[in-house]
């Protein structure tokens, strides 16, 4: 029997009893008033009969006592509700400001923690997920590992059911005509195995399909993939697609459910890392020293993280006592898979934070707001308390009528705000933030979302509906009745004073908040990047994904400059292998030394620098500015001594000054000496938000690789050159798969997080303005309506509308600005913390500082206008008739 | 029967708290009980004290259990709890002010008016 039909049946019970008992009862009595009459002399059923008919009405009176016992419950609820909705409906204007207030608290709540459900509480989408772990390598939490220590790991440990490595990468798919450029993950033979999946079509491969490099060359495809490149065709099981133009077979299709290991990234299919050399560009698979895979392990049942952590550092001592040169000092520590490792956990989790925190606070000043509604509400209620209470009305069934109208308002703003909420979720599910990376964020609402809603409508209802119990207490109706309202005290700070000051607090902060946001954007979006973006195109490929390899893809880079510096308007074309900025195959630092330095140790290092391999005309192209020295020529080729350009950073940390660095030497981990030809300005490297770092370019002739950035740098139209570069491309070669974009257009994806950070920020700075205008405004109209005849009185006595205005709004203005104050102090302590999820942002700027205020006052006059309007048009008359 | 006086509104409750008051009392012991301290002198259907009793239990006046009586039947018992007792003692000096108020206003001479 299910739980509820089991309910049901025991209020029936419970019912039945009841009435069962009361007629028992009723038939006791009749018994004992017929014993009575028995005695006086009639026969036992004359008795009877006499006794039920003296009863009176047996029937009317079972059912008004079952009435008076229990009866009334639900019918009195709904006599509650109904009364609640006409007398909110008789108010619009309060139900109105007080239903927006809490929508907006529980807009921004939802939305927030839909995030925090998303990003944070929300674990993979694979069976017992709990059980899962990423390995991350020593201090610094480096979740890429190298295969062959993947292997030992793998083999070595005990702890674990097994250990999946995988990494994302890009290919070249062609199924029929059509080169396209497609995302996957290079993964174990033991991958789905490991994680428990079942294939949706077809089989998966395992680790027993793995028999060494280019063994395995099977493909499984993710479910969305296969709808949209396959259109949901059963038969593609067993197809031959080219993948970089190796053969590859479908082996099935993953079950829709099935992402991958990382969250926010959904990729076209899956590949074993075996044959991931042949898929995605060049791997050695034996080198201890490339780290590139990423490692998620399952832990056996019964098996602690710390006892795992425990089991894999012993092999780490191995492989340190093995492998000293790549594996020195090695350790290994677990944490929460899904974030690339937990390289995203970290500011994830304090953006999340301040998010939710700063939600709490818009939560936290539409409660507030709603108190001091509720409390001038119940000021002005008085009389008909008072005048409820000596109609004899119980105290308790007054209060629990102020509580269903509070409840009502919660869940009618909860739900308006969960609404709101819900659309702003949707557009945010289907957003595309990197326009060349399939990024997901998973935010779409759940159970957990509405339960969370609810609940906070609900506390926040319960909160601001106790606000006016304890007048309702102490209300004493004959003191009411006789003066006509409660008096007003107006002097000392009263409850609904403080509120409003809190109120006025928070959303200062907020204000401040959103200000600072938006002035790290304006910066970020300002800041010195060591190139200039603008008249540029960027074309993108690999070369690997037609086949090219060695000198081959030399030979064909040199094609492709030539190509495209013959375009008409063209003023300069460069190449490089690694884009700065780019998020996703970020520039790589490696360890530079001393020209004198012999120990060639990670402790011994003079700089870890950003390298980039770069052409003759890269810095022209990219409008880097050469400071001193000279850039490549064709003759710094691989028969020539090898050499290198510095950014400053690099010259000043290493030879002291830019000029001194032209013509030194340095050395790299290998141990080749380098001579730098040249300095270059400094720039941004890796990331947007980076301190200035040092960075070294090589020659591409020197250094050939596979991986291709070509910047276009022209005098014409993006659009138009854009069709002609692409037509140029696809001449060179119809196999290789490439993009063009504009390099705004890519550096939108470098600017993605601060962008989301700002907006986010901002968005909730909006809130808080909306909520300090409706409190200033609920608060400055009711100090008015009360003062009302106060008011007309002054103005029939002839005073000027100064004074009128000082005496209705002077109060709200002290209090306007004793919060404001309170809130800029709270703001500019507070967005220190900010300062490090909004790029550049603080709030000691002076033009925040002013941004706030000028803010603040403007929101205070705006929300003051009405009621002022409204004090100073009264009229003497109109206003003594009424009353 | 004639004359025998209609109840107020409302002070059927106080009879029964006050019948209540000598001790525990089944339903129609009380109402036995009221005819008896009233002299007889009111008018009351049966059945009427039973939404009373019911009334004052909801309002946790009273409280029940069941028992055996003097006829040795089953019947349900009431006492009084404090918040009764408490109850008991109000309505009975906001009664004797009215009534005392009332018959003074009554009894005032002509002149007096």
């Amino acid at each position: 029997m299910t739980l509820l039909s089991s309910l049901r049946l025991a209020a029936l019970f419970r019912r039945l009893d009841r009435n069962a008992e009361l007629e028992e009862e009723l038939g006791s009595h009749i018994q004992h008033r017929a014993d009575d009459l028995e005695r006086s002399g009639l026969g036992r059923a004359e008795a009877e009969r006499r006794a039920r008919i003296e009863f009176g009405g047996y029937e009317h009176y079972r059912q008004e006592a079952h009435e008076a016992a229990f009866g009334r419950i639900t019918e009195s609820l709904a006599q509650d509700l109904r009364f609640a909705v006409r007398v909110l409906r008789k108010s619009p204007g309060f139900t109105s400001v007080a239903v927006l207030t809490l929508a907006l608290g529980i807009g921004a709540n939802s939305v927030a923690f839909s995030l925090m459900n998303a990003l944070v509480l929300r674990p993979l989408d694979v069976p017992h997920a709990q059980a899962l772990y990423s390995i991350e390598r020593g201090k610094q939490n480096e979740p890429a590992q190298s295969y062959p220590d993947y292997r030992d790991l793998r083999d070595r440990t005990r702890s674990f059911e097994g250990i999946v490595a995988y990494s994302i990468t890009r290919a070249g798919l062609s199924s029929n005509r059509d080169a396209t450029t497609a995302w996957l993950y290079q993964v174990s033979g033991n991958y789905f195995d490991v994680l428990d999946i079942r294939p949706y079509l077809g089989r998966f491969f395992h680790a027993s399909d793995e028999h060494g490099e280019n063994s395995a060359n099977y493909l499984v495809l993710s479910y969305p993939y296969w709808q949209s490149h396959f259109q949901g065709d059963r038969s593609v099981v067993g197809r031959i697609v080219l993948l970089n133009k190796h053969p590859f077979t479908i082996l099935g299709v993953a079950p829709p459910t099935f992402h991958g290991t990382e969250m926010y990234f959904t990729p076209n299919f899956w590949v074993p890392l075996v044959s991931g050399g042949q898929a995605g560009g060049w791997r050695d698979l034996n080198l201890r020293a490339s780290r590139d895979v990423w490692l998620v392990g399952r832990l056996k049942p019964g098996v602690t993280a710390a006892q795992a952590t425990t089991d894999l550092n012993a092999v780490g001592e191995y492989l340190a006592a093995t492998y000293p040169a790549q594996d020195q000092h090695i350790s290994f520590s677990l944490t929460r898979p899904g974030l690339m490792g937990d390289t995203l956990g970290r500011p994830v989790h304090a953006f999340v934070g301040g998010i939710m925190s700063l939600a709490l606070l818009i939560l936290l000043a539409a409660c507030a707001n709603l108190g001091s509604l509720f409390a001038a509400r119940a000021a002005d209620r008085s009389r008909e308390v008072a005048l409820r209470l000596s109609l004899g009305s119980s105290r308790r069934r007054i209060l629990r009528q102020l509580m269903t109208e509070a409840m009502l308002i919660s869940l009618t703003g909860g739900s308006l705000g969960l609404l709101g909420g819900l659309l702003a979720l949707r557009s945010l599910d289907t957003w595309q933030p990197v326009p060349s990376f399939p990024v997901h964020l998973p935010v779409s609402p759940d159970a957990r979302t509405y339960a969370a809603a609810l609940v906070l409508a609900l506390a926040s209802g319960l909160l601001f509906g106790l606000v006016p119990v304890r007048q309702v207490l102490r209300t004493n109706p004959w003191q009411v009745v006789k003066s006509g309202s409660l008096t007003a005290r107006d002097h000392g700070l009263g409850f609904r004073d403080v509120l409003l000051v809190i109120q006025v607090a928070v959303c200062a902060v907020l204000i401040t908040t959103c200000l600072v946001a938006v002035r790290g954007l304006q910066q970020s979006l300002r800041c010195n990047y060591g190139f200039s973006p603008d008249h540029t195109l960027l074309v993108q490929t690999d070369l690997s994904m037609a086949g090219y390899d060695g000198g081959r893809a030399t030979a064909m880079q040199r094609r492709i400059l030539d190509t495209l510096e013959s375009l008409s308007g063209i003023s300069a074309v460069g190449l490089t292998d690694r884009m700065p900025l780019d998020g996703e195959n970020m520039v790589n630092n490696h360890l530079i030394f001393r020209e004198t330095t012999a120990e060639l140790t990670a402790a011994n290092a003079a700089a870890n620098a950003a390298v980039q391999n770069v052409s003759t005309n890269y810095f022209q192209a990219a409008g880097t500015a050469l400071l001193t020295g000279r850039v490549f020529s064709r003759q710094d080729d691989t028969s020539a001594p090898r050499v290198a350009i510095v950014n400053r950073t690099f010259a000043i940390k290493l030879f002291g000054s830019v000029e001194n660095a032209t013509g030194g030497y340095f050395k790299t981990a290998d141990g080749s000496r380098v001579l730098v030809v040249g300095v270059v300005e400094d720039g941004k490297y890796r990331t947007i938000s980076e301190q200035a770092q040092s960075a070294i370019f090589e020659p591409l002739l020197q250094n050939p690789t596979n991986a291709t950035w070509v910047i276009v740098r022209s005098i014409r139209e993006p659009q138009e050159l854009a069709a002609a570069v692409d037509q140029q491309m696809r001449r060179l070669d119809t196999a290789l798969p490439f993009t063009v974009r504009t390099w705004q257009k890519e550096l939108d994806g470098a600017l993605f997080a601060s962008r989301v950070v700002s907006v986010s920020l901002a968005m909730l700075g909006t809130f808080g303005a909306m909520l300090a205008f409706t409190g200033i405004f609920g608060m400055a109209s009711y100090a008015v309506s009360r003062r009302l005849k106060e008011l007309g009185i002054r103005i029939a006595l002839g005073a000027q509308r100064r004074n009128v205005l000082q005496a209705a709004l002077g109060r709200a203005f002290r209090l306007l600005a004793l919060g404001s104050v309170v809130g800029l102090v709270l703001g500019a302590v507070g967005s220190n913390l900010l300062a490090f999820i909004a790029y550049q942002g603080t709030a000691r700027d002076p033009l925040v500082l002013c941004g706030a205020v000028a803010a603040m006052m403007f929101l205070g006059l705006l929300a003051t206008w009405i009621p002022a309007l409204r004090a100073v048009s009264v009229h003497p008359v109109t206003l003594l008739r009424e009353e | 029967m004639d004359d025998q006086a209609q109840l107020l509104p409302g002070t059927l409750d106080l009879l029964i708290l006050r019948a209540v008051s000598l001790g525990p009392r089944h339903g129609y012991d009380i109402l036995l009980r009221i005819s008896q301290i009233s002299g007889n002198s009111l008018l009351i259907e049966q059945g009427a004290l039973y939404p009373g009793l019911f009334r004052l239990v909801s309002q946790g006046l009273l409280k029940s259990s069941w028992g055996t009586s003097e006829n040795n039947r089953r019947a349900k018992f009431y006492t009084l709890t404090a918040g009764g007792r408490r109850r008991l003692q109000e309505e009975t000096d906001n009664w004797n002010r009215l009534v005392t108020a009332i018959a003074a206003a009554l009894s005032a001479q002509p002149e007096e008016v």
